[in-house]
C-alpha cells in the first residue's frame, strides 16, 4: 500500500485496515450561489505529503478551512482520522494550521508565540517554554525566542508558524500557500526542508499551492482543483505524465493540449491528447516524416529555450535546452516526437 | 497608433521652465523642504505654545499665590499654603469622589463600548456600518445641555424610567437601589447612580471609536490562528483580542477618565449636593473668589491623568502601538 503507486486508489483504501487521515464524502461548501467546494470526495492517507493545486478560487483554500473548521460543509460529511467533523470547532480538533501570512501574535514574543497552543491546553509554563524551545531548534530558529514577530523576516516568520503549529504535535498539518510571500531562493530552501521535516515527523502535511512545480515536487499526491471539483488525484507523476483532463495537462506544466482531429492522426484515436513540450523535437529539415510548423517566437529561460510554434493554425510550445542551435524566427521548422510521448486524455472529444 | 504618429508630434522641452512666480515658490519649497514645513507649523506651534500652554501655565502660577482671608485680595508670593489648603479633608473627599466617579465611569464605558466596538468592526459591512457610526456620532452633534436635561426628566421620579419600572412591577428594585447609602437618593436623578448613568451615556462615544479602531486593526487571522491552536473563544479573548484591544481601551478611558474628573455641569443638575472638582474650581474662581485654590484644584487632574499614563505605559498599553 504505497500512496506513491501510480495505481493508488482511495476507494480500495478505505476497504483496507488503515483509516484515512481526512477523508471528504460528498461534501460542499456553497457561499450563496458560489459553490466554493462543490460534491468533493476526497482520502488522505496518514503520513503523506498531499497537494492541493489549482488556480485562485478554485476551492482548495476552502478545502483546507473545512479541515480546520474555520468554515462548515453545506452539504456531505468529513473524518479526521475516523472521527466525524461536522459540528467539531476549530479548537477541539487535533489539526493545526500555517497560515498563507503566518499570522503571528504581533503582541507576543516568538517563544510565547510557539508555545501559545500548549498555553491555552494549561501546560506548565516551564515545560511550554521547554517545548517551544525545542520546536524552534526543529525549524533552525534556536536563540529567537525573545524576538518580536516583527523584527523577524518572511523567511524567519515561516519558520515561526511552523513550530507554532508543530508543538502542538497535530495528526494533520495543514499549510496554506505558506511559501507564497517568500523569494524564490528561500521558497526553494524551505520547499527542501518542509519535505525533509515532513518525513522526519511523520505527520500527515496537507499543502494548498497554485504552483505546480511546488506541488510536484514536494508531495507525495497531488490534487487538482479547478471551479470547486477535483479535477484529478494523483502521484506526481501521474499528473504531469498522464493528465486526465484538458485542463489538468495545460495547468500542470503548460502542455500542449491536442486536439481529436490532430490525435487521431498519429495514434488512430479520436481522443484530445496531450504532448509535453520537452517530449518535442525540432529540425530544421524542409521535408521529412513530421509536423511541418513555423517558429514564431524564442523565448530565453537559461537553462532552457521555450520555442513558440505555429503547424497550420495550432499553436505548439516545444522546450529545447540551452545551446541548441535554433533557426531563425520566422523560418519553417520540422516537429518530431516518439509516439509513446503523445497522451491520450479521458476527457471525451 | 504607429510609430511614425508618435514621432510627429513635436518633441516636448526636456527642462521646462517654472513658469512664474508661484512656479518659483514650488521650486523653492521643494529645494527647502524644512522651509515649507516651518511656514506651515508656525502659527499653530504659536498658538499652542503662547495661548494655550502659556494660559495654563500663568493658571498653575496663581496655584503658588495665597489669598489674604480678611481682604480677599490674592497675594502674589510663593506659597505652599494654597496646597495646605487644598489638603483638608473637606476637598480630599471631593478629590476621591471624582476620581471613584470617573475609575466607574471609565470601567461601565469600557465594558459597554466593547461589544459594540466588536461588532462594528468584525460584523457591521456597508449600511450598518454607516448606521453604528451614526449612531455612535448622533449623540455628539446635539447639545451637551440639551442631553443633561433631557437625562433629568428621564431619571425624574415621575420620569420615564421610574413609569416604565412600576409598569414591569419592578419598583422594589428601583426603591431598594434607592435607599442603598452613597450610590442612593430620593430619585436617580439626584443620586449619583444618576451622575453615574448620564456620565456614561455622554462619554461612551469617545469609548466606542477608539476601541472600534484598535479591533478593526487586529487581523480576522489572528482570531482563527487562536481557535486553531486550541483556545475556546473566552481564551482567543483574554489572550488575543484583549491585549490587542488595550491601546484602543487605554486611549478612550484617556477620555472618559480626564473629561469626568473636569466636568462640572453634570454633577450640578444630576445629582446630589456634594461637590465634584469640576465644581469646586466653578465655585472657588466665582462665587468664593478664591482663584488660587481653584487654581490648585486644577492641577489634581492634571497630576492623576500624568500618574495614570505613566501606569498604562509600565502596564504595556502602548506597546502594541
Amino acid at each position: 500500500m504505497c500512496a506513491n503507486s501510480p495505481s493508488f486508489d482511495p476507494a480500495t483504501e478505505l476497504t483496507g485496515p488503515m483509516t484515512s487521515a481526512v477523508s471528504f464524502k460528498q461534501v460542499s461548501r456553497h457561499f450563496g450561489s458560489v459553490r466554493a467546494v462543490d460534491a468533493v470526495d476526497l482520502d488522505i492517507v496518514p503520513g503523506e505529503f498531499f497537494a492541493m493545486l489549482g488556480p485562485s478560487g478554485s476551492g482548495k483554500t476552502t478545502c483546507l478551512r473545512l479541515i480546520a473548521g474555520f468554515e462548515q460543509p453545506t452539504a456531505g460529511s468529513i473524518s479526521i482520522f475516523g472521527e466525524r467533523a461536522e459540528g467539531v470547532p476549530p479548537y477541539r480538533r487535533n489539526v493545526n494550521t500555517v497560515f498563507q501570512d503566518y499570522a503571528l501574535f504581533p503582541h507576543l514574543n516568538v517563544l510565547d508565540n510557539v508555545a501559545y497552543g500548549l498555553m491555552v491546553k494549561g501546560v506548565g509554563k516551564a515545560e511550554r517554554l521547554k517545548a517551544a524551545e525545542e520546536a524552534l531548534s526543529l525549524v533552525r530558529l534556536p536563540g529567537y525566542g525573545t524576538r518580536r514577530p516583527s523584527q523577524l523576516s518572511g523567511g524567519q516568520r515561516q519558520r515561526v508558524a511552523l513550530a507554532r503549529a508543530l508543538v502542538n504535535q497535530p495528526k494533520v498539518l495543514l499549510l496554506d500557500e505558506p511559501l507564497g510571500a517568500l523569494d524564490l531562493k528561500l521558497r526553494e530552501n524551505m520547499q527542501e526542508e518542509l519535505k525533509s521535516l515532513q518525513k522526519v515527523l511523520g505527520i500527515t502535511f496537507v499543502f494548498v499551492t497554485h504552483d505546480q512545480g511546488e506541488a510536484l515536487s514536494m508531495a507525495d499526491r497531488v490534487a487538482v482543483f479547478n471551479d470547486g471539483r477535483i479535477m484529478q488525484v494523483g502521484s506526481p507523476e501521474d499528473i504531469y505524465q498522464r493528465p486526465k483532463t484538458r485542463f489538468v495537462a495545460d495547468f500542470v506544466g503548460s502542455s500542449n493540449v491536442l486536439p481529436p482531429d490532430f490525435v487521431q492522426r498519429y495514434s488512430g484515436q479520436h481522443r484530445w491528447g496531450s504532448l509535453r513540450p520537452e517530449s518535442i523535437r525540432v529540425s530544421s529539415a524542409a521535408s521529412g516524416d513530421g509536423v511541418a510548423a513555423r517558429l514564431v517566437g524564442t523565448n530565453y529561460l537559461g537553462a532552457t529555450t521555450r520555442l513558440a510554434l505555429d503547424a497550420n493554425g495550432l499553436m505548439l510550445h516545444a522546450v529545447v535546452p540551452a545551446g541548441t542551435s535554433l533557426p531563425a524566427e520566422g523560418e519553417a521548422v520540422l516537429l518530431t516526437f516518439n509516439r509513446e510521448s503523445l497522451h491520450l486524455m479521458d476527457e471525451p472529444a | 497608433m504607429t510609430i511614425a504618429a508618435v514621432q510627429s508630434n513635436p518633441a516636448p522641452a526636456i527642462l521646462p521652465g517654472s513658469g512664474g512666480m508661484r512656479g518659483a515658490l514650488s521650486d523653492l519649497f521643494w529645494r527647502r523642504p524644512k522651509l515649507l514645513l516651518l511656514l506651515m507649523l508656525l502659527p499653530p506651534v504659536l498658538w499652542l505654545g503662547i495661548v494655550y500652554i502659556g494660559s495654563l501655565f500663568a493658571l498653575l502660577a496663581q496655584s503658588f499665590f495665597s489669598i489674604d482671608e480678611f481682604s480677599g485680595l490674592i497675594n502674589r508670593e510663593f506659597t505652599l499654603k494654597t496646597y495646605g489648603d487644598l489638603f483638608q479633608a473637606a476637598n480630599l473627599d471631593i478629590i476621591l469622589r471624582t476620581v471613584t466617579m470617573a475609575a466607574l465611569v471609565t470601567l461601565a464605558s469600557a465594558i459597554v463600548a466593547f461589544p459594540i466596538a466588536y461588532y462594528a468592526a468584525r460584523y457591521a459591512r456597508g449600511r450598518w456600518k454607516a448606521l453604528f457610526y451614526l449612531g455612535v456620532m448622533l449623540p455628539l452633534w446635539s447639545s451637551y445641555l440639551v442631553k443633561i436635561y433631557a437625562w433629568k426628566l428621564i431619571l425624574a421620579k415621575e420620569g420615564i424610567l421610574t413609569w416604565l419600572l412600576a409598569k414591569l412591577h419592578l419598583l422594589w428594585l428601583l426603591d431598594a437601589w434607592l435607599s442603598l447609602p452613597i450610590v442612593g437618593g430620593n430619585s436617580l436623578s439626584v443620586s449619583f447612580t444618576g451622575t453615574f448613568i448620564v456620565f456614561v451615556y455622554v462619554w461612551l462615544p469617545f469609548m466606542i471609536l477608539p476601541v472600534q479602531a484598535a479591533l478593526e486593526r487586529v487581523p480576522g487571522n489572528l482570531v482563527e490562528a487562536s481557535s486553531d491552536l486550541g483556545a475556546s473563544p473566552g481564551q482567543t479573548f483574554r489572550n488575543v483580542l484583549f491585549p490587542l484591544a488595550l491601546p484602543g481601551i487605554v486611549a478612550g478611558s484617556i477620555f472618559t477618565f480626564s473629561l469626568t474628573l473636569g466636568d462640572y455641569i453634570i454633577p450640578q443638575i444630576i445629582g446630589t449636593s456634594r461637590l465634584f472638582i469640576g465644581q469646586a474650581v466653578y465655585s472657588q474662581q466665582g462665587t468664593a473668589g478664591n482663584i488660587p485654590l481653584a487654581a490648585a484644584f486644577t492641577v489634581v487632574p492634571i497630576v492623576i491623568m500624568g500618574f495614570y499614563l505613566w501606569g498604562a505605559k509600565r502596564m504595556g498599553a502602548f506597546d502594541a502601538l
